[in-house]
């Protein structure tokens, strides 16, 4: 019978013993001495199933923790240090760097908090990456980057370390409600050879151990992330492609309007924690 | 109780997976001939050598490794899991301050990272700490 | 010469004299260790920064010899005595014969 057999892989993937709750610990996080993070907030209110809400970094050793709080020892600022470089060369048909028309990196202050976004001219719900490569594409004149290649994510993590400590606040209602639902339909929907949906996991089941790993609640306001796993920085649509695959489900590509409307409504999930990136995760 | 999915992955998932083999290491006599080369076979005391290192490593592609050996001309690690040894040898010059270092290594499985100080007098110090490498959730 | 190797190094900008100083460094380098295989099953040949020193107006600090255990992105965290201003060179020695260099004026306070 169906629902037998799927039990039976999800019997197979996880191990005999009792459940496990280690919830989110204790410990604050203050980033070089200076940027106070909130990582524990009350759920937004469009949250039906959660009440309090934690940064994913509450959920991880005291050892990778400790990476995140100094930038000379996290290495995402080595992208970020690579990006810097960019933002200041002069590329394309125009000739023209970041630099040109945005000054310097601290005048993107309060994007990475707000993004994903309406665009009113494009009329669409669009992410970073998206507003970098249409800067390169129209206002550069240069080629467009890789969305989820080591250069974008590298740019995204320099725009994200400018608003750290700012907190999340996407918005879901106005011009951007449907994309936001088709986000939010698209989380709880189970997918896949294993049949699991995001909820299952980051809502369902954060604070338990799958395997070794702390389930946490899979927010996004610590990307870029620098995975210690594949020691370097992801972005949210690799990462939301990475998970879709591990359940064994046909996945949606990154930059997708599927994975767009999916970063809206994840991000929203996270409106009140703090802006990490880039943070040190598994 | 009705067996849900919700229910299985909490019943499932509580225990830690260590990658490990059973018994010794199978590289551990590779770490032994390392540390004998080091040492010429002299024995080697404890209690001078600070090892830093977690006991679970939350990714065993980068472990957060510390030493600490005052008085130390230089201090080696080896891991004796992985297929080679050697891990790093840390040389304090005149202007060295504490004679510690802290870096990040890979770890291959679970196994016992060991750390070897060669002391002014010429003599050896060692510390030697169990490091559980895990697997982690889905994809590993 | 590697692609995108760049160094990134902490070091404060004064010090009392004879004061103990942490010094953290890092670098951009994958540190290929040679026991990976591509996807037809041949070995990926080792590539790594084997060896790392601090020198401070001309003498050392740390001289540290690596091994391909050593991660991605080499850190390493150390303390050193300034005796006087001066200047921290930190040199990186990348297997295929490249040299990276990293200089950190310190002032005496």
């Amino acid at each position: 019978m169906q629902q037998r057999t799927t039990l039976g892989l999800v019997m197979a993937v996880g191990l005999a013993g009792g459940a496990v709750w280690a919830g989110p610990d204790e410990d604050q996080l203050v980033v070089n001495g200076e940027i106070e993070m909130v990582t524990e907030t009350a759920a937004p209110a469009h949250m039906e199933n959660i009440s309090t809400i934690y940064s994913g970094w509450r959920f991880r050793s005291d050892e990778t923790q400790a990476v995140q709080t100094d930038d000379f020892d996290n290495p995402g600022m080595l992208g970020v240090e690579n990006a810097m470089v960019a933002w200041e060369t002069a590329e394309g048909s125009a000739a023209a760097s970041c630099a040109g028309c945005h000054g310097a990196p601290e005048q993107m202050a309060g994007l990475r908090a707000v993004y994903p976004k309406w665009n009113e001219e494009k009329g669409m719900v669009t992410t970073l990456e998206m507003e970098v490569n249409n800067c390169r594409e129209t206002r550069m004149g240069a080629e467009k980057w890789s969305y989820t290649g080591g250069q974008m994510t590298d740019m995204i993590a320099l725009i994200s370390s400018v608003s750290r400590g700012m907190p999340v606040n996407v918005a879901i209602d106005g011009p951007a409600k449907s994309t936001w639902e088709q986000g939010k339909e698209l989380y709880y929907t189970r997918t896949g050879q294993l049949e699991m949906s995001c909820a299952i996991c980051h809502e369902q089941s954060y604070g338990q151990m799958i395997r070794a790993d702390h389930l946490s609640q899979g927010h996004i306001n610590g990307f870029p992330t620098y995975r210690l796993k594949n020691t370097k920085l992801n972005s949210v649509h690799a990462r939301f492609k990475g998970c879709v695959r591990d359940t064994r489900a046909e996945t949606f590509s990154p930059g997708s309007p599927e994975f767009i409307a999916l970063e809206l409504y994840v991000a929203s999930r996270g409106n009140g924690l703090s802006v990490e990136g880039p943070s040190v995760r598994n | 109780m009705e067996l849900t999915r919700r229910k299985i992955l909490a019943l499932g998932s509580g225990t830690v997976a260590l990658a490990s083999v059973a018994g010794l290491p199978a590289f551990a006599s590779l770490a032994d001939d390392a540390i004998a080369e080091l040492t010429g076979g002299a024995d080697m005391g404890d209690g001078a050598v600070k090892l830093i290192a977690p006991e679970i490593a939350e990714n065993g592609n980068t472990v957060p490794i510390g030493v600490e050996a005052p008085g130390a001309v230089e201090i080696s690690l080896f891991a004796d899991g992985n297929p080679v040894p050697n891990v790093a040898t840390f040389r304090f010059g005149p202007l060295s301050a504490s004679r510690s270092a802290s870096t990040r290594i890979r770890l291959a499985q679970t196994q016992n990272v060991i750390a070897v100080a060669k002391m002014e007098d010429g003599s050896f110090q060692m510390a030697k700490a169990e490091v559980k490498v895990t697997i982690g959730g889905c994809g590993g | 010469m590697a692609d995108g190797v760049r160094p990134r190094v902490k070091v404060p900008k004064t010090a009392a004299a004879g004061e103990t100083i942490t010094i953290k460094t890092l670098i951009s380098h994958k540190m290929e260790s040679g026991q990976r295989k591509d996807k037809d099953g041949n070995v990926i040949p080792r590539s790594i920064i084997n060896r790392f020193t601090a020198d401070f107006n001309g003498q050392n600090v740390i001289d540290v010899a690596m091994e391909p255990a050593i991660s991605t992105n080499p850190f390493f965290e150390f303390e050193a005595v300034v005796p006087e201003a001066g200047a921290f060179t930190f040199t990186w020695y990348d297997d295929d014969g490249s040299v990276y260099e990293e200089t950190k004026e310190i002032a005496i306070s």
